[in-house]
C-alpha cells in the first residue's frame, strides 16, 4: 500500500452548501439511517423483538382470557371478546418493552468510540438522539404492523372499522415516540448496556401491568385504579382502546395526545443534556 | 511558521476528583508531526479530547488555528478529523457506509461525499472490501478505515490518538507510511503514542507526558541528548547475574542502571572511559558479559531517566504479562539485536 501525500490531503475543506436548518435536517436523516441499516443487518434481534409480545398475545388470549372479568359491553349490547379488549394493551406492550432497546443501543453508542468521533464533528448533537428515537419510531410502525396480523391471526376484527384501527396505530406510534425519550435518558443515565436493560425494566413493569392494559381497571383496588387510568400507559390503553372498539373517545384520545406533548416537553431536553454530560 | 495546535496549561479534574491532566502546555507547528508521548494514564486521550471540543478543559485555554476549542467549537470541528483509539467506526456499516456517514456528518454535498468515499477507500486499500459490514474487517484494516473517515472532509488538523496500539507489525508499518505521506500533504497531526518508536519515527517535535503533565519536550534528539552521551549495554549469563552486576555498578557510582531480562542498561557520559571501569569491575567480581555494547540512548531510556521508573509496570524485569503488548515485541526485536551482537562477539573472540 502505497499512499503518495497528494492523494491524501490536499488542504482545503469543501464545506456544503445550504443552511443551518438544512443540515440539522441532514444530520438527523444521517444518524437515522445509520440506526435503520444496524437494524437491516441484525434481522434476527428484529425477529426476537416481536417474539416476547406475540408470546402476550398468546398467554393473554387463551390461557389468562378464561379468568379474567370483563363485565363490558359492545355498543350494541353483546359481550366484549376479550381479544378486542387484549389489542390495545399488546399495542402498548410492544411499544413500551421495545423501549428498551432503544436504552441499551443509546447505551451502547455512548460508550463506543463512535460517539466519541461524533462529538468532534460539526453536526447537531440533538440529531445522534433524535436520529436514533426516529429510527426506533420505524421499528415500531414494524412491530405494530406484525402484531395487528398476529391480532387479526387469533381472531381480533376491528369492530370500529379500518379509519379508527388506523387511528389507533397513529396514536400508539405517536405517543410511543415521546416514551422514547425517556428510554434514551435511561440509556445515557446507564453505566453501561446491561445496566441500560435493568434500569429501564422496574420503570416499565408497573406502568404497563398497574394499567388497563391486561385488565379492566375496575377489577383493582380503588387507589390503583385511579393511578392505573391517570398515569401514561394507562391513558394510552385507554384512548387507543376506545378508538378500537368504540365508546366515548374524543376525552381519552386528548388526554394521550397531553402525556405526549407533556413527556416531549420535559423528556427531550433533559436528554439532550444527558448526552451533552456524558462525555 | 504559524501554530497549528497550542494547549496551554490545560488543566482536567473529572467527577470524584481524578486529576486527568495538571497543566499541560505545548505549541505544534503548522504542518509538521507532534507526538505526545507517555504511559497508560498519563492524560495523553484527555488533551485530543479537550483540543477535539469533546470535553472542555476544567482551566486553561486550546487552540485549533487560532480558534479557541471551547467558544469556536463549532469553527475547530470544521477543522479537525479524529482517529481514536477504540475504532471509531460502526461495526455493522460496510466501509463505504462508514466514510458516507462521516463525510454527511461533516456537512458535504451528497456527490463530494461519494467522491472521497471512493478516493479514500483504494487509497488506502480497502476496495475488496468496500461494501462489506466492519464486522468482517481486520484489526488493521478497521483502523486503516478509521484513519480515512477522519480524512474525508481533508481536515488541515489530524488528531491520531493511539493509531497502533494493538496493531501487527505489518499493519503497524502501513500506517505510519500513510501518516508519513499526510505530512508530506501539508497536515498537522498530533499523535498520541506509548510507543517510542513510534514517536521516534514519525515526530519532529515530541513532549513526555507522565501523571497529566509535560515532563520533557524537544526533537527526539534532543530528548536524547537530555539524557547524557551513551547508553552502554552488559549483557549477562542470566537474569540473577545481571542483578548482580546492576547492583556492582550502583555501589560503584554510575548513574542508574536498569535490568532488561539479562541485560544491564546504563547511561554513562563518557563512553570508552566508562566501558574501561565497567570491564575492569566486572572482571575483578569474575562476571563475563556476553554482550558489551555502546549505543545511543533510545526514548526508552529517556522516558526512565526522567520519570525514574519504566513506562509500563513490569516490562523492565523480563516478564512481561501481556504477550499481545506493543512493548514487548520492541523488548523480544532489542533482545534479538542483542543476540546478534552477542554472535558478533563471539565471532570476533574465536
Amino acid at each position: 500500500m502505497t499512499i503518495t501525500a497528494t492523494e491524501v490531503v490536499s488542504p482545503q475543506v469543501e464545506i456544503g452548501s445550504g443552511g443551518s436548518l438544512y443540515w440539522a435536517v441532514a444530520d438527523v436523516l444521517t444518524i437515522t439511517k445509520r440506526n435503520l441499516i444496524r437494524y437491516k443487518r441484525t434481522p434476527d434481534a428484529l425477529f426476537f423483538s416481536t417474539v416476547q409480545p406475540i408470546m402476550f398475545v398468546l398467554l393473554f388470549r387463551y390461557v389468562f382470557s378464561g379468568a379474567i372479568k370483563l363485565g363490558a359491553t359492545l355498543p350494541g349490547g353483546a359481550k366484549l371478546p376479550y381479544v378486542d379488549f387484549l389489542m390495545a394493551g399488546i399495542f402498548a406492550q410492544s411499544v413500551s418493552f421495545g423501549g428498551i432497546g432503544t436504552a441499551v443501543g443509546l447505551a451502547e453508542d455512548v460508550h463506543s468510540g463512535l460517539i466519541e468521533r461524533f462529538r468532534a464533528l460539526p453536526m447537531t448533537r440533538f440529531s445522534v438522539l433524535a436520529g436514533r428515537t426516529l429510527a426506533d419510531l420505524v421499528r415500531n410502525v414494524f412491530v405494530i404492523a406484525v402484531m395487528t396480523a398476529v391480532g387479526a391471526l387469533v381472531g381480533f376484527d376491528f369492530p370500529t372499522g379500518a379509519l379508527a384501527f388506523l387511528g389507533a396505530v397513529a396514536l400508539v406510534l405517536v405517543f410511543a415516540y415521546a416514551l422514547l425519550w425517556g428510554f434514551a435518558i435511561i440509556g445515557l443515565t446507564a453505566s453501561n448496556s446491561e445496566t441500560a436493560q435493568v434500569m429501564a425494566f422496574p420503570i416499565l413493569f408497573p406502568l404497563l401491568f398497574a394499567s388497563p392494559a391486561f385488565v379492566p381497571a375496575s377489577s383493582m383496588p380503588h387507589w390503583l385504579e385511579v393511578f392505573s387510568v391517570h398515569q401514561p400507559i394507562g391513558v394510552l390503553v385507554n384512548a387507543t382502546r376506545a378508538l378500537m372498539i368504540g365508546g366515548p373517545t374524543a376525552s381519552y384520545v386528548l388526554q394521550c395526545l397531553a402525556w405526549t406533548a407533556g413527556l416531549l416537553v420535559v423528556l427531550v431536553p433533559i436528554a439532550v443534556w444527558r448526552y451533552r454530560k456524558s462525555a | 511558521m504559524s501554530l497549528a495546535i497550542e494547549a496551554d496549561g490545560l488543566e482536567k479534574t473529572f467527577e470524584g476528583e481524578v486529576r486527568a491532566l495538571d497543566g499541560v502546555s505545548f505549541e505544534v507547528e503548522e504542518g509538521t508531526v507532534f507526538g505526545l508521548l507517555g504511559p497508560n494514564g498519563a492524560g495523553k486521550t484527555t488533551a485530543v479530547r479537550i483540543l477535539t471540543t469533546i470535553i472542555e478543559p476544567t482551566r486553561g485555554r486550546g487552540r485549533v488555528l487560532g480558534h479557541d476549542v471551547v467558544a469556536q467549537a463549532g469553527l475547530v470541528r470544521k477543522l479537525i478529523g479524529l482517529a481514536g483509539q477504540n475504532a471509531a467506526v460502526d461495526e455493522y456499516l460496510s466501509g463505504r457506509e462508514n466514510l458516507t456517514m462521516v463525510g454527511r456528518l461533516n456537512r458535504l454535498p451528497h456527490d463530494v461525499v461519494a467522491r472521497r468515499a471512493g478516493e479514500l477507500l483504494s487509497q488506502f486499500g480497502l476496495v475488496d472490501a468496500a461494501n462489506r459490514p466492519l464486522k468482517t474487517y481486520s484489526g488493521g484494516m478497521r483502523r486503516r478505515l478509521d484513519v480515512a473517515a477522519a480524512l474525508v472532509a481533508r481536515p488541515p488538523v489530524l488528531f491520531l490518538d493511539e493509531p497502533t496500539t494493538g496493531l501487527d507489525p505489518h499493519s503497524r508499518n502501513d500506517l505510519w507510511e500513510m501518516i508519513e505521506g499526510l505530512v508530506g500533504g501539508g497536515t498537522t497531526v498530533l499523535l498520541t503514542t506509548q510507543y517510542l518508536e513510534e514517536a521516534d519515527r514519525l515526530a519532529s517535535k515530541v513532549a513526555v507526558v507522565d501523571l497529566g503533565r509535560v515532563i520533557a519536550e524537544g526533537t527526539p534528539q534532543q530528548l536524547k541528548a537530555q539524557l547524557g552521551t551513551t547508553m552502554l549495554d552488559v549483557g549477562l549469563s542470566d537474569a540473577s547475574v545481571a542483578q548482580r552486576a546492576a547492583l556492582l555498578l550502583a555501589e560503584a557510582g554510575t548513574k542508574a542502571p536498569s535490568v532488561v531480562g539479562s541485560v544491564v542498561e546504563l547511561p554513562v557520559d563518557d563512553g570508552p572511559k566508562a566501558a574501561l571501569e565497567v570491564l575492569r569491575l566486572l572482571d575483578q567480581n569474575e562476571l563475563v558479559p556476553t554482550i558489551f555494547r555502546l549505543r545511543e540512548p533510545s526514548l526508552d531510556d529517556v522516558f526512565l531517566s526522567i520519570t525514574g521508573r519504566p513506562t509500563e509496570e513490569g516490562s523492565l524485569d523480563g516478564q512481561d504479562s501481556d504477550p499481545g503488548d506493543g512493548r514487548r515485541s520492541r523488548r523480544s526485536r532489542r533482545g534479538r539485536r542483542h543476540a546478534a551482537s552477542a554472535h558478533e562477539a563471539e565471532g570476533g573472540t574465536s
